[in-house]
């Protein structure tokens, strides 16, 4: 078809045949060098005026060469960091369905309030008396993190989960030696997050691993074997990580405080039951928060994340400074055991300063905006998006631990691919040719092959249709025998399959400068 | 001797007074490409059941237990530098370690090759 000024309007018809072309660019998708590897030495970007002539008084410490920063002018520097953020797939351009990560939507009111500048240009050192803002919302959000857990005290710094996790187990650690026992051993589920082992073998304590049923649970008896006098703390999951609630949960706390241990709750999966739970009316002694998780603060690509530790009535005196008060004279910050109160015994200094800021402004514009009932309902929509989600594939694909309900995560096994040739990793790479980022794969370790999918409450019914019925297609391609397909895939991505073997067995640890190409035609 | 198999997937095989471990060949299948091996100081002295080796691969890290109670008398340093060995010789030249056991006795109690290919069918 042409239009009226003659411009054909359709496109020829597709080739499929791959294109090398002359810039390595692959249509508007540029093959964009690190930064070092651009530049020239006689250009900037900024304009700065001649320092004053003064003196020298380094000495034989003046600096000699160029430093080798990379010469490049404003817009140069402006296309780069921006064709490098076109490269992000992010939870703002798809579905992210990462399992046990919990990639939801960060609303656009939390970036707007953490913007604001009584919040957003403050610093950590400055006189109490000119933040009293920031630090009353410290406190109100630990106000509204008690409320959801129902438990009795808040240690809200800590920067990530964990860190969290640290905090919680050396609060239990206090308060055993406190009463002079000296437990060695830490019991963790086979399903926990791996770094719940690797958080009570740093802390000094021994791991011994809590099998699951065959219904993918911890039962109350697999426990009480294994307790003793010698057992500080049980880690638990709860909803764990193959996606299902921990029905015995309360037996099992029972259990543990009846041998003289505590629980630690991972609260990496609280998201699934904010609103509807409390983990304190569960008998958990501790937990961590995943700030960016469950109340929806950027995540992804290094953080920054969040994860306040809740504590029991059992172990609140031994919550760890720093943290804030509010008294009838203003907001505090309580750093010393002796500002922390005479009935307290904080078992260390947890951060230097307040905590991560910008994500508290963000996670207590989320609870105010949505709620209670917003919250509740969050978190009934995660699970009712995951329980769709596997409604949708269970015909096609295997369910690890039967067809029951699920919670927030979707776990299958690879068992619907045998004797397809195509592998849990083939499926994952086959899934980014069709624009979606894969599930979590080989997690947990418990599942063969395992794929755990969680769509959190962000997605709408047309957007998990779409995924649903693409990963149907996969499915049903890969047992039409289109192997090959698998095991070449990604094929449409900016890279190939990567070597991970070669990666892992002989890492390139160091950026090498590459030599000019006049020096290298030599 | 012939080799024996723990239900952890550890073979060994006593030669000599000399026991040699690894791990089997299903177990380096469901690890996937090996990409490292954690070795023991040698002098180490196991009790049965001990962690004697950590074994990475792209997929999972795993420990690897001491069959028999007994002291590391030599590692297999060849897999510091080509972890892949135990993916292409898990029972030969991708052994992990030598042990002097503390009874010998002990190895004998252990699986032989058709009651760990019978336990295999059972996973």
């Amino acid at each position: 078809m042409l239009n009226s000024e003659g411009r054909p309007t359709a496109p020829a018809a597709a080739s499929a045949v791959e294109e090398k072309t002359f810039t390595g660019n692959r249509g508007l998708q540029i093959e964009e060098p690190l930064i070092f590897e651009t530049g020239r030495e006689d250009v900037t970007g900024v304009d700065l005026p001649e320092p004053p002539k003064a003196p020298s008084r380094l000495g034989s410490h003046a600096r000699k060469a160029a430093i080798g920063l990379p010469g490049l002018t404003e817009p140069e520097a402006m296309r780069h960091y921006v064709r490098l953020s076109q490269k992000n797939y992010a939870i703002d351009s798809g579905l992210y369905p990462l399992g046990s990560c919990t990639m939801k939507h960060n609303p656009r009111l939390n970036e707007k309030m953490a913007r604001l500048p009584g919040f957003a240009d403050i610093h950590p050192l400055q006189p109490l008396s000119t933040v009293q803002g920031a630090i009353e919302l410290i406190a109100e959000l630990g106000r509204w993190l008690l409320a959801s857990t129902g438990m009795a005290s808040v240690a809200v710094s800590p920067k990530a989960g964990a860190h969290g996790e640290a905090c919680g187990m050396m609060a239990i650690k206090a308060a055993l030696e406190a009463r002079g026992d000296k437990r060695k051993t830490v019991l963790v589920p086979e399903s926990a997050h791996g770094t719940n082992p690797a958080t009570a073998a740093l802390i000094g304590y021994s791991v011994v691993d809590v099998p699951a049923g065959p219904d993918g649970r911890v039962h109350p008896d697999a426990v009480k074997e294994r307790l003793s006098g010698d057992v500080a703390a049980i880690m638990l999951t709860n909803p764990n990580t193959c996606g299902l609630f921990e029905r015995d949960v309360t037996a099992i706390a029972d259990a543990v405080h009846a041998a003289g241990a505590y629980f630690y709750a991972d609260g990496a999966n609280f998201n699934a039951i904010v609103g509807k739970v409390r983990p304190g009316d569960l008998g958990v002694d501790a937990m961590h928060i995943n700030l960016h998780k469950t109340f929806s603060t950027p995540h992804g690509g290094g953080g920054p994340g969040a994860g306040p530790v809740v504590f029991s009535e059992r172990l609140a005196r031994h919550a760890p400074v720093p943290f804030v008060r509010l008294t009838a004279d203003g907001a505090e910050f309580v750093e010393t055991r002796r500002q922390a109160g005479k009935t307290a015994e904080p078992f260390g200094r947890i951060t230097a300063f307040h905590g991560q800021m910008g994500m508290f402004v963000r996670a207590l514009s989320y609870m105010l905006s949505h709620g209670a009932d917003g919250m509740r309902q969050a978190s009934e929509d995660a699970v009712l998006n995951a329980n769709y989600i596997k409604a949708g594939l269970a015909d096609l694909m295997s369910l690890p631990y039967g067809d029951g309900p699920c919670m927030h995560e979707a776990l299958f096994d690879d068992r619907f691919l045998e004797g397809t040739g195509v592998t849990t990793l083939d499926f994952a790479k086959a899934m980014i040719d069709e624009g979606y980022h894969p599930m979590t794969m080989y997690f947990p370790l418990v599942v063969h092959g395992a794929m755990l999918i969680e769509p959190t409450e962000s997605e709408s019914k047309a957007s998990i249709d779409l995924f649903v019925a693409t990963l149907r297609d996969l499915v049903m391609r890969a047992k039409r025998g289109e192997v090959e397909r698998f095991r070449q895939a990604p094929m449409l991505a900016p890279r190939r399959r990567l070597d991970e073997t070669r990666a892992a067995r002989s890492p390139k640890l160091k950026w090498e400068k590459p030599q000019p190409w006049s020096e290298a035609a030599e | 001797m012939a080799t024996r198999y723990t239900r952890e997937h550890e073979w060994i095989r006593l030669e000599g007074g000399v026991a040699t471990m690894g791990i089997t060949p299903y177990a380096q299948e469901q690890l996937g490409d090996i990409v490292f091996v954690d070795l023991p100081e040698v002098g180490k002295k196991l009790a049965k059941g001990d962690e004697a080796a950590v074994v990475e691969s792209v997929k999972a890290a795993s420990e690897v237990y001491a069959p028999i109670a007994g002291e590391v008398i030599e590692v297999n340093s060849a897999l510091t530098d080509s972890p892949g060995m135990v993916n292409e010789s898990a029972d030969g030249a991708g052994w992990f370690l030598k042990l002097k056991p503390a009874n010998p006795g002990e190895v004998e109690a252990l699986m032989d090759e058709a009651a760990y290919q019978a336990y295999l069918e059972t996973i």
